[in-house]
């Protein structure tokens, strides 16, 4: 049978579809095959080395009790990491991993409480070597009371001084009311009732 | 390509001086040809900067390496998607997208703007010019031209900075930039309103659109940039409190006082003064975030290097501010109110609280993030303003505001009475109390959760009541169905009920932002085949067992992908993968440190979120972090409804302000009788 015929082939639709078929079938199981090989490791069994370590970040050790005690990450999360990231200790070691300070600075933690320091103490020592910056907030004493305590004392004399412009505006509004309010013409075409029934449903609908 | 992008830049330059001159002459003296040559020169400056755009394109899509600002951000291997996003990702080539973007926006202003307002438009074409000429002249005299030239030409670029090829920064910085550029066009209209002395409501009509777009551009912009920290930079939260952050935060906190208080100018007439002010200080204070996140005054991880840049900006402020104020002053007499306010207990007294506390709100994000600045200057100390800072300050401030949000709707405008206040606020009380009640029940102590969650109840209460009496009084007037009657009174009447559909975006933020005070992480060492367990918040135990680690290369980058099985309570949940990821150049160089990608399980009631820290001496030992973060697909979705209920108001149609006010003004009448 000719099956080429001005440049193309022609073929049945039931030889078309079998073709697909075979072409998807074969071509699945060898997707899944490179897809296997990708994630496979040379020559790695159980916490076998990784073809390329270097690419893997920075080599690690095996976190140490230390590295996971909840008091001194309560510690470090008081105080600042010195790399310049704005995060506090703890956060900065468990996320920039490429840091080499946080580290250093969580071995500085660790000495400190084993030579039998106390959480403020330890505190204490950071600032007296790092100074004040070391710590993620100000502490609250000296002009650092102005960081805090401003913008809720401005906020209250604002609020002060809004409450006695309101007072002064609904007092003029009242006494323009008084002076201007004329006795009820009946310019409205409404009885009181349907006044007040008026007014009760614009109260149901405010805004 | 770059001789012809230097021209254009210096042709728009000279455009956008020629249009400030005359557009404040056409403008002052009336003269039309003058008024005429003004707009024409900004459609110029606009086309001459999108050739810039265009030359800029070209040779990053070239690979042009002898381009310094190419050379600097990109490599031939970086993806095509991230190439496009090079344009905005550098300081030069920001500044570049940042005058054209204004140039569009100032064609737009031009072309788009009514009959009724065109008296503004010779005013509104000066003020853009002069800031579109602004820009344009930082990118030529300070050392921040994107089209400089290196002496020789490299064989590859230092490629992209690996945190930002991230969707979430290809879209983060337009939709911010976006928003801090369109200020300048209701900015533009003020100056316009003032200088011309036409500062009846025509002038807030002429940008009621263009602040709405402003705002959400900036409400999308940081919702997309806390997404990116949080899928991207691997600490487990979204919000840090970074100086950069929070100058984002400001114009829009100014911006959404605004869209308050101009109701009571619209409905009343009222607080002239005050919503040009807050007009003004939000294009300030875009600005001024601009400064900040240019010129490394403040030290922030976002913020571009350090450079001269910044220099251009602190002298544009300085002379913006006094301008601004001297003419601001000038005009008071004229901006009186054209009625008061009749009682203490009303919509617009509400209106005043919820301004002055987000301007308190703003006031202590802008005190914070300057007090390191200020403790330096006084005391000669360095301090450090960090989150607990913040939090301390601003979550009563927040939670009050929350409160405000449900108390607003509720008053009536002008006067509300006992028996009024009784019924309106029965319904939203009892919704909020009983949500506290659930939570005490539940066992939750943590007091600002509990106040967010039930004051959230509380707004949902005010916002569910107003749409059920809105339908119903449709549903008994026009006989219409349930469903069509709430539909054809949002559609009616998009403003406010766009606007309720906003709060409810606002409470689901807030509940969300309560959810991180339940945060539980662990770290763990593990080998194939170990596995850590992390009780939840809700007392659900979570497994985690380090299957296996693999490396592999991808387009631009080495990859190892380390994979965990999650089981919760003993049951199988699925697989989670995080990496470290070593970006190379076309030759294979490392081109920057490695860098994290988390492994996300996000759900309704929390995120699981894992972070590969490393490998132990090479080995597929891996330590890892694990994190149970409460609530945070809640931030998503709040910012999805939010921007829903923006675009809601932002629609054409649903009846003008002035028919509304003549409805008010009908109501007083009554209320008078």
């Amino acid at each position: 049978m000719e099956r080429w015929k001005d440049g193309r082939m022609e073929c049945e639709r039931r030889e078309f579809l079998a073709i697909t078929a075979g072409v998807f079938l074969s071509v699945v199981p060898s997707f899944h095959r490179s897809v296997a090989q990708q994630d496979s490791l040379a020559g790695s069994g159980p916490a076998g080395r990784v073809a390329d370590p270097a690419s893997a970040g920075r080599p690690m050790t095996a976190l140490t009790a230390a590295d996971i005690d909840a008091g001194y990450q309560a510690i470090e999360k008081k105080l600042k990491c010195t790399c310049g990231c704005g995060l506090d200790i703890y956060t900065c070691r468990t996320t920039d991993f490429n840091c080499t300070y946080s580290p250093n600075l969580h071995r500085q933690v660790v000495a400190l409480a084993e030579q039998g320091k106390t959480a403020q103490e330890i505190i204490d020592a950071f600032v007296a070597q790092y100074g004040q910056q070391a710590l993620m907030a100000p502490p609250k004493r000296g002009f650092n009371l102005a960081g805090y305590f401003v913008p809720s004392l401005v906020v209250l004399v604002a609020a002060g001084f809004l409450i006695r412009a309101l007072h002064r505006w609904t007092r003029a509004a009242a006494a323009q009311a008084a002076v201007a309010a004329p006795a009820p013409t009946g310019s409205l075409d409404a009885s009181p009732a349907e006044l007040e029934r008026l007014r009760r449903e614009l109260e149901r609908h405010p805004g | 390509m770059t001789l012809l992008g230097n021209l254009a830049l210096w042709l728009a330059f000279l455009m956008g001086l020629w249009g400030a001159v005359t557009g404040f002459a056409g403008g002052l003296q009336g003269r039309t040809d003058l008024q005429r040559s003004a707009r024409q020169a900004v459609f110029a400056m606009f086309a001459a900067l999108v050739v810039a755009v265009i030359c800029l394109e070209v040779a990053i899509f070239q690979h042009d390496f002898n381009v310094a600002y190419v050379a600097g951000r990109t490599s031939r291997n970086l993806p095509t998607f991230y190439l496009w996003s090079a344009l905005y990702s550098g300081q030069e080539g920001s500044l570049l997208f940042w005058a054209t973007v204004l140039s569009l926006f100032a064609t737009l202003a031009q072309v788009l703007t009514s009959a009724r307002h065109r008296a503004y438009l010779p005013f509104v074409a000066a003020v853009t010019c002069v800031v579109a000429a602004f820009f344009i002249s930082v990118m030529l005299f300070a050392p921040a031209n994107p089209f400089a030239r290196l002496p020789y030409t490299p064989v590859d670029g230092a490629g992209m900075n690996p945190q930002l090829q991230n969707p979430g920064m290809v879209f983060h910085p337009p939709m911010l930039y976006l928003g801090y550029i369109s200020i300048t066009i209701p900015f533009a209209f003020a100056i316009a309103a003032l200088m011309s002395k036409k500062l009846d409501v025509d002038w807030l009509v002429a940008i009621r659109k263009w602040t709405l777009l402003s705002w959400l551009f900036l409400s999308i912009g940081l919702l997309i940039g806390m997404w990116w920290a949080y899928v991207e930079l691997g600490w487990g939260g979204y919000w840090a409190w970074d100086p950069v952050e929070n100058v984002a935060l400001l114009p829009w906190l100014t911006m959404t006082a605004f869209l308050h208080s101009v109701m009571i100018q619209e409905k009343r007439g009222m607080l002239k003064k005050w919503n040009l002010a807050l007009i003004l200080s939000s294009w300030l204070l875009s600005i001024f975030g601009t400064f900040i996140t240019r010129s490394g005054v403040i030290a922030s991880v976002h913020s571009f290097t350090q450079s001269n840049v910044g220099y251009f900006f602190l002298g544009f402020l300085l002379l913006a501010v006094p301008a601004t104020f001297v003419l601001y002053a000038k005009r008071l007499p004229l901006l009186e109110a054209e009625s008061t306010l009749e009682s203490m207990v009303s919509r617009e007294a509400s209106f005043l609280f919820n301004n002055l506390l987000f301007l308190g709100i703003a006031f202590s994000v802008l005190w914070g993030t300057m007090f390191p600045i200020l403790s330096e200057w006084v005391k000669g100390t360095k301090v450090t303003v960090g989150p607990p800072f913040f939090n301390q300050v601003n979550i009563p401030l927040g939670l009050a505001l929350l409160a405000l949000t449900g108390i607003g709707p509720l008053i009536a405008w002008r006067r509300a009475s006992i028996p009024n206040l009784r019924r309106q606020f029965a319904v939203p009380a009892t919704s909020g109390v009983f949500v506290l009640l659930i939570l005490l029940v539940a066992g939750m102590r943590d007091f600002g959760a509990l106040m967010a969650i039930a004051l959230g109840g509380f707004v949902m209460g005010t916002v569910t009541q107003e749409f059920a009496r809105g339908t119903s009084a449709r549903h008994r007037q026009y006989g219409e169905p349930l469903a069509l009657a709430a539909l054809r009174l949002v559609g009616r009447n998009r403003r406010r009920y766009g606007g309720y559909i906003v709060h409810t975006g606002m409470v689901l933020l807030f509940v969300a932002f309560a959810g991180m005070a339940f945060k539980t992480e662990t770290q763990a060492t593990l080998r194939p085949g170990e596995s850590v367990t992390l009780r939840s918040p809700y007392g659900h135990v979570y497994t985690f067992t380090h299957v296996s680690v693999s490396q592999y290369d991808a387009l631009n980058r080495r990859v190892t992908a380390a994979l965990v099985e999650v089981s919760r309570d003993g049951k199988h949940m699925g697989r989670l993968k995080t990496e470290k990821r070593q970006h190379v150049d076309a030759l294979g160089r490392n081109t920057f440190e490695p860098s994290t990608e988390v492994g996300i399980r996000s759900g309704l009631r929390e995120d699981l979120y894992v972070v590969l820290g490393g490998l132990v001496n090479g080995t597929e030992q891996a330590v890892y972090r694990f994190t149970i973060n409460p609530l945070v697909w809640w931030v998503w979705a709040g910012g999805y409804v939010l921007v829903f209920g923006g675009l809601i108001v932002l629609w054409p149609g649903g009846g003008p302000p002035a028919v509304r006010r003549t409805q008010a003004g009908y109501a007083v009448k009554l209320e008078a009788k």
